[in-house]
């Protein structure tokens, strides 16, 4: 059944047509035309992650703010003991450039770089409860400030690795991210209205998971959904990935913890 | 830990009707889904909800497979008297979670 | 639409219905109203059963059936003289016909809960409502259930 109705998406999206071309289509979002995965909910998932009580992700958000306090070990010092004020706005910086390794890492991989380096802990595995938990807490903190990492030229390879990753076909239905997410949002795909394919709500609570879960599991999920082979959690092209859509989406908000379909 | 979330007005005045609200983070799997190699993965759901307002029953609830993932409750109480609410849910398997708030009603 | 991919709008719908009607053949076994009566039959007898008193309330469009937010009311002064003893949720879609029984008592103040329900698919969900006089109250809602577009093993 599933594949059949994929089979559908990629008649819809012209991927079976091999001589249809995407001349034409617009290649970037224009600015004006932003807009967050929330504006294609319905009304009543809308108010769900609006509700701070009701909004699921923030089981995961109390989870994080409990785990920040906490020492694991004698000479490991709780995230809280450098960090008392807070993380007021750090997720607006991420994915970033480690200085010391010179790397391009997420919040995620920020988060297991302090607990190698400043806690003495191993590293905790990604889309474990408690790195979700940890990544939804310092996200929330940064709710309503503005997404996407600041351009530098240090970024601009990793952005282009993104966007190169964002543009080519992949997978049976030979099908890019831009086909999608630039070129055909706002229409409708069986049920669902496509998206802009942002990442400001995440980790973000979806329906389709009952859970909440990375912005790298809804990569995969999207690479799974072309039928291509999806890239582990984690990866470089994925976290490339990640801060190619927060320069494309400069100028939305950050709404972790987002309710998404 | 597990995560509850409660919300209990702090203060009421006496017969007035209060809203309450409880979630609890649970899978609530309904032994109804498949893994990726196709085997079933076993029910495992919270079966019974209850609420105690000063250790008397308040309202209850019984689940089944159809009560979503991490499932939260919206129901009403009247304020009758100072004292504690509590929130307790038990699952297929007998083991229970709860958590408690205090309420002062004048 | 029809520059980037070589089809029309009306091709795209189309292709779009096409895809729903594969993808709504049932997986497993599902309730239908038989079973429905049948477990209100197991938990209320065969009492009679009046409409009205009992309101269910769904959005107009659930946009996933894995979480509906579904509200339940019932009329009822909620005395210790005259109030609601509980209330069943049926489902004749579902893989199973019970949805969730709610226990009410005078002190609950308001017949009156919300929680988020599971739907495989577009149905009335159903309830019923036995008074503390034994009376038996129905009322039902339906919501249509629409499919997502990526559906990932």
């Amino acid at each position: 059944m599933r594949i059949a109705a994929l089979c559908g998406l990629a008649v819809m999206l012209g991927a079976c047509t091999p001589s249809a071309g995407t001349d034409g289509a617009p290649s970037e979002l224009s600015p004006s035309d932003l807009q967050s995965g929330y504006a294609f909910l319905t009304p009543e998932t809308q108010q769900l992650q609006d509700d701070p009580f009701e909004n699921p992700g923030y089981l995961w958000v109390d989870r994080g703010a409990r785990l920040f306090q906490v020492s694991e070990a004698a000479a490991s010092p709780s995230c809280a003991a450098c960090h008392a004020e807070g993380l007021n706005g750090a997720a607006s910086r991420y994915p970033a450039i480690e200085p010391g390794s010179k790397r391009l890492i997420n919040l995620e991989g920020r988060i297991n770089q302090c607990r190698t380096e400043h806690q003495e802990l191993e590293p905790l595995a990604y889309e474990s409860e408690d790195l979700l938990a940890l990544t939804a807490y310092v996200a929330n903190q940064s709710h309503g400030a503005p997404y996407g990492a600041p351009p530098s030229a240090d970024l601009q390879p990793y952005i282009e690795a993104g966007r190169s990753y964002f543009e080519t076909r992949r997978g049976l239905m030979n099908l890019s991210c831009r086909q999608c997410h630039t070129e055909t949002w706002g229409k409708a795909l069986r049920g669902d209205t496509i998206s802009q394919g942002h990442g400001n709500g995440f980790p973000a609570y979806r329906f389709e998971w009952q859970s909440l879960g990375s912005l790298h599991r809804r990569f995969r999920d999207c690479d799974m959904g072309v039928r291509a082979e999806p890239l582990p959690y984690g990866d470089d092209t994925y976290v490339a990935l990640e801060l190619y859509l927060a320069t494309r989406g400069a100028g939305l908000e950050i709404e972790t913890p987002g309710v998404r379909r | 830990m597990t995560g509850i979330r409660l919300a209990v007005p702090e203060r009421a005045q006496k017969g007035d009707v209060i809203e309450l609200k409880a979630l609890i983070q649970h899978p609530m799997e309904s032994g109804f889904r498949r893994g990726s190699r196709g085997e079933v993965i076993p029910r495992n759901i919270i079966t019974r909800f209850e609420c105690f307002y000063n250790q008397e029953l308040v309202f209850a609830s019984d689940f089944n497979p159809a009560i979503a993932a991490n499932p939260i409750l919206t129901f009403y109480t009247r304020a009758t008297e100072t004292g504690e609410l509590e929130f307790r849910w038990t699952d297929q398997n007998g083991e229970s979670w709860s958590d408690r708030k205090s309420i002062t009603v004048t | 639409m029809s520059e980037t991919f070589g089809l029309d709008r009306r091709q795209f719908i189309a292709g779009s219905g096409g895809a729903i009607l594969i993808a709504s053949t049932p997986l497993l076994a599902l309730a239908d109203q038989e079973d429905v009566d049948r477990a209100r039959s197991e938990l209320f007898g065969d009492r009679p059963v009046q409409e009205g008193r009992v309101t269910v309330k769904l959005p107009p469009i659930a946009e996933n059936g894995h979480s509906v937010p579904m509200t339940v009311s019932v009329e009822s002064p909620m005395t210790s003289e005259d109030y609601v003893r509980r209330v069943a949720v049926f489902s004749p879609r579902n893989p199973l016909p019970n949805i969730a029984q709610f226990q009410f008592t005078p002190r609950s103040g308001k017949a009156e809960v919300a929680t988020r329900i599971r739907m495989s698919g577009t149905q009335p969900i159903q309830a019923v409502a036995e008074m503390s006089d034994g009376s038996l109250w129905s009322g039902s809602m339906e919501t249509v259930v629409t499919l997502a577009a990526c559906v990932v093993l």
